[in-house]
């Protein structure tokens, strides 16, 4: 926990891409403060740079300019390799299309992560369990991906994201892709991760129903934030 | 309805780099194939060309080549005076009475010594080889120790310029010439006066004569003849090109049994990596096949397309292996021919016959490759290649 | 280690691809150890030289003879321990176009040349019977396999270079000390030869085609060449002296253009392996590209990425290599029986498989060069972006 109680704070980012020879601004000296335990929702027309934001947060794009501090930290002076390290200790993603690995169980998935770290084989394994009680699954551990529905899926790469009791959870339209009852199982599973274990959230988000259970919502739109 | 052309050509295009490589692998089997071919070829045309068609040669019976056969005096002037020789404007019988020793010389390139074959000729032998031509300087006195040696030798060899000497039989011989042989064994020769040749090696005989034909259908005749009289029947007549196709029979089926077996391993690589290919170019599309499917295209139309994928590729694999292998008409080889046990260079020779089967070869590839793939690609189900998305 | 369940995990995903790739890697080792082991016994001849013997030839060529009067002379060099002689006798084995038919028939002093060459095995009693009778000869192990050859066959020859008919009786069976030891050879009594050129053909009597020449220490040879052949220089058969490993390395450099090409088959052959590999790994690599990103998302390093990519390569290189060694060796036994007196010593040696593994392993590796690069260098965003 840094001083002001904030978790994360982006000062003056700016970044655009490359695209053949065309330089396209996505973000213009950008601005925001988190305080530790808020769940914020970032939400905006496709094209507003949200998730791009969601990216510098969670340390998988670096800005052109201005800096982006994680409980203290400003990432973006940090190595590749030093940033990796960073990324598995302090950051939980969660993707729209889940991304397990299909080759590996939900098991193997969720443990992935630990994987990077020293522990001994029954501390991971007990790790996993922990975390794969906790967002509901406790039986189809072994099966793979391609056996399980959307929103199981969706289950497995959150206890991933929280296996190594990371700092932050950054979400990219986590819903998008599940129907209403999942979405909903979704959200009141972030829910409980914010409230019950103050977790710092911050989701992109189109779906009106996943903003309301956020705290707070950030509107970007081309770039800039509008609220 | 017919899938266009189109849609090969751009898909091979999208994965350009799995499609160069699998081109690459199939051009160079096909370069292989096509390669020893080629030099099996060679070897038999540079041998084959070596005899002239209406030239007779004769050996010591059951004597393989002329460095182990040998024939007297007597006998040469018997055969000399046979009505079924050719002879000359001036009545002279167009035979050549011939001495063939090897020697050791010294090669240029490498630090090593080389087999070439030493002949001794009569006057007629250019007669009897109109493709044999000077080049530099001139053709031998008779009578004298002067000797001429083909461009191959002079290439490869040190101390085989004009004017040089060379020692063997315990004399100076000059060279004073050289010749050319289009291409055929001659080149690989040093030639010399055979009266001057036999003392100088302690030959009392010949080792063959060489004449030719006075009529082209007088072979049988003439054999029979020669064959069938006391005083030379030890000897034994064979056509000059039979005779130098034979010793040459031994190095091109070498070579050629060689190559076969390496082509054929190397071309089950190239087939499996062009069925590597094709499978994951259908595994990739497989919401296009869905989509064509859908639209009403027949399942023989997909299996079309993609056999028609398969074989094109291999087909241009197989050209710029034939282009390559082209390049290897350049190259001159020089080796032992394992037959006389002298020095021989020969060439890669690229014929109409050989580029037919080295593009028939890599369709073969292309088709085999891309069968099995092509099948799956047939065989799918619409619905499940639509929701594979 | 973890990284080697997922990377085997992988492999499985495509079975078919993957089988595919390992088959035609094990083929590409298979022709490339065949390749090699024909070079390699094209040389064999060199390897089984003796340490300390020397070649006395006729300096022209070896198609001329040397007077049998030379052997008190060789004797009597210093450094020279024993002198032995021996011609190349030629003939035609029944038909000499099957070229099975074709095996080295050389006539020998019994008494000196196997004590110069004692990697012929003969036993004692045969040996005893070999030396008593005039037109015996002893024939190699493998030989008599070839041509089914019994103690007391009667072996018709038809001479060219010596012409007429001969005959000789299989006396003894000799087996070669050394794995690179010639077992396809015939020998006979030069004495024999000689008695014959004195009654049909006296002009050709008292030669010898080459000395074998067994010198005390190896130091010396280059003396012993220099004064044997400065003393035969001027006479009418001047003569060439080397070392025997230079004699029979100067038949196998006559060959050295069909060589190269035979070794230059084999690089190619090893392009080949490469191309094969590649194309599956880039295929591969390709396919997970997201998978890659989200494990960087994770904190995996670009070093764990390289890992997963060249582990796979290198487990198909591997399995491959494995398969297409073990076919290796009955490709080149078919091949030997083949050609039996063609190569006479047709071994897959040690450091051909030695070359093989390194080839193989390097190709496993150089495969991935180009996708790892790749993936590495992709930034996390565009790869989780990348649609298969």
């Amino acid at each position: 926990m840094s001083q002001n109680g904030t978790m994360i704070r982006v000062e003056h980012v700016t970044k655009s891409y490359r695209r053949d020879s065309i330089e396209i601004p996505v973000l213009r000296d950008i601005s925001i403060d988190v305080p530790a335990g808020e769940f914020l929702a970032l939400m905006g027309p496709s094209g507003s740079g949200k998730t791009t934001l969601l990216n510098l947060i969670a340390g998988i794009d670096r800005p052109n300019a201005g800096n982006v501090l994680v409980n203290g930290t400003n990432i973006g002076a940090l190595g590749e390799s030093e940033l990796a390290q960073w990324r598995a200790r302090h950051v939980g993603f969660i993707f729209q299309f889940y991304n397990l690995l299909p080759v590996l169980t939900a098991f193997e998935n969720v443990e992935l992560p630990l994987l990077l770290t020293n522990l001994s084989r029954k501390e991971k394994r007990e790790h996993v369990e922990a975390a794969l009680h906790l967002v509901g699954l406790g039986e189809r551990i072994h099966h793979y991906p391609k056996q399980l529905s959307g929103g199981q899926e969706q289950r497995v790469a959150i206890a991933r994201a929280i296996v190594t009791d990371p700092t932050i959870l950054v979400a990219d339209e986590p819903t998008g892709d599940l129907d209403k009852v999942s979405a909903g199982e979704i959200m009141d599973l972030l829910d409980k991760l914010n409230k019950e274990f103050r977790k710092t959230i911050v989701m992109v988000t189109h779906d009106p129903r996943a903003a309301e259970r956020a705290h707070k919502a950030m509107h970007l739109d081309k770039g800039e934030l509008t609220n | 309805m017919k899938i266009p052309l189109a849609y090969t050509w751009r898909s091979l295009w999208t994965r350009r780099l799995t499609t160069l490589l699998t081109l690459g692998g199939i051009a160079l089997v096909v370069f292989v194939f096509a390669a020893v071919l080629m030099l099996s070829n060679g070897v038999q045309q540079t041998m084959i060309d070596t005899g002239g068609e209406d030239n007779v040669i004769v050996l010591r019976r059951s004597a393989n080549s002329e460095l182990v056969s040998q024939i007297d005096r007597d006998a040469a002037n018997l055969i000399r005076t046979d009505p079924g020789v050719a002879t000359a404007s001036d009545g002279t019988p167009v035979m050549s009475t011939e001495v063939v020793v090897i020697i050791n010389l010294q090669r240029k390139d490498v630090n090593g010594m080389g087999n070439i074959t030493v002949r001794g000729v009569s006057p007629e032998a250019l007669a009897l080889r109109p493709q044999v031509k000077i080049v530099r300087g001139q053709m031998f006195r008779t009578g004298s120790h002067e000797i001429i040696l083909g461009t191959s030798i002079a290439a490869r060899y040190s101390g085989t310029g004009i004017g040089e000497q060379i020692k063997f039989g315990d004399a100076m011989w000059t060279v004073v010439g050289h010749f050319t042989a289009e291409g055929t064994g001659f080149e690989s020769e040093i030639w010399g006066d055979v009266e001057q040749l036999m003392p100088a090696f302690g030959r009392p005989v010949f080792s063959s004569l060489t004449f030719k034909l006075r009529g082209a259908g007088e072979y049988e005749a003439v054999k029979k003849r020669i064959e069938s009289d006391p005083r030379t029947q030890y000897t034994e007549l064979k056509r000059e090109q039979v005779y130098y196709r034979e010793q040459s029979q031994l190095m091109s089926d070498f070579i050629k049994i060689l190559g076969l077996i390496v082509t054929i391993i190397f071309s089950v690589g190239a087939v499996i990596g062009a069925m590597i290919t094709m499978y994951a170019a259908v595994a990739n599309r497989t919401v296009e096949i869905g989509t064509l499917r859908a639209l009403g295209f027949r399942r023989r139309s997909v299996l079309g397309a993609f056999m028609v994928e398969s074989v094109v590729l291999a087909l241009l694999g197989g050209a710029a292996g034939v282009a390559l292998a082209s390049l290897m008409s350049f190259v001159r080889i020089a080796t032992v021919n394992f037959s006389t046990f002298s020095e021989l260079a020969f060439g890669f020779t690229l014929s109409p016959g050989i580029v037919l089967s080295a593009m028939v070869f890599s369709l073969v590839m292309g088709f085999v490759g891309g069968f099995l793939p092509a099948v799956r690609a047939a065989r799918m189900n619409i619905l499940a290649a639509l929701r594979s998305a | 280690m973890f990284i080697i369940k997922l990377v085997l995990k992988n492999a499985l995903r495509h079975k078919l691809r993957t089988s595919l790739t390992i088959l035609g890697v094990a083929i590409a080792v298979m022709s490339f150890g065949f390749m090699r082991t024909i070079v390699t016994a094209w040389s064999a001849g060199v390897q089984s030289s003796g340490e300390n013997r020397m070649i006395t030839r006729q300096a022209v060529s070896f198609i001329f003879p040397l007077p049998y009067s030379c052997l008190q002379q060789l004797q009597q060099v210093p450094g020279v321990t024993e002198v032995t002689y021996a011609s190349w006798f030629g003939g035609v084995y029944k038909d000499a176009a099957d070229f099975k038919n074709f095996f080295p028939r050389i006539a020998v002093d019994p008494e000196t040349y196997f004590s110069i060459y004692p990697e012929f095995i003969t036993p004692a009693d045969q040996f005893a019977q070999f030396a008593k009778e005039r037109n015996a000869c002893i024939v190699g192990a493998k030989l008599a396999q070839e041509q089914g050859f019994k103690l007391g066959d009667i072996i018709p020859i038809e001479g060219d270079i010596y012409p007429g008919r001969w005959e000789f009786v299989v006396r003894g069976i000799y087996h070669g000390r050394d794995q690179s030891t010639d077992e396809t050879q015939m020998f006979f009594h030069w004495d024999y030869l000689n008695e014959r050129m004195h009654v049909e053909s006296p002009g050709r009597e008292g030669l010898v085609g080459w000395y074998v020449l067994s010198v005390r220490n190896a130091a010396d040879m280059p003396r012993v060449a220099k004064e044997v052949d400065e003393r035969y220089k001027n006479s009418r058969s001047a003569t060439k002296t080397e070392t025997e490993r230079e004699f029979q390395q100067s038949f196998v450099s006559m060959s050295d253009a069909i060589i190269s090409s035979l070794e230059a088959v084999s690089y190619i052959i090893i392009g080949i392996i490469l191309l094969v590999l590649a194309n599956t790994i880039v295929m591969a690599a390709r396919e997970r590209t997201k998978e890659y990103a989200v494990l960087r998302t994770l904190g995996f390093s670009s070093g764990h990425i390289a890992g997963l990519i060249a582990g796979e390569s290198m487990l198909i290189a591997s399995i491959g290599l494995v398969i297409g060694l073990a076919l290796t060796f009955p490709l080149a036994m078919g091949f030997a029986k083949a050609f039996p007196t063609f190569f006479p010593v047709f071994n897959v040696e040690t450091i051909t498989i030695i070359i093989a593994v390194a080839v193989a392993l390097g190709a496993g590796v150089a495969a991935a060069l180009f996708p790892v690069a790749r993936a590495v260098r992709m930034r996390i965003v565009d790869g989780l972006r990348s649609i298969d």
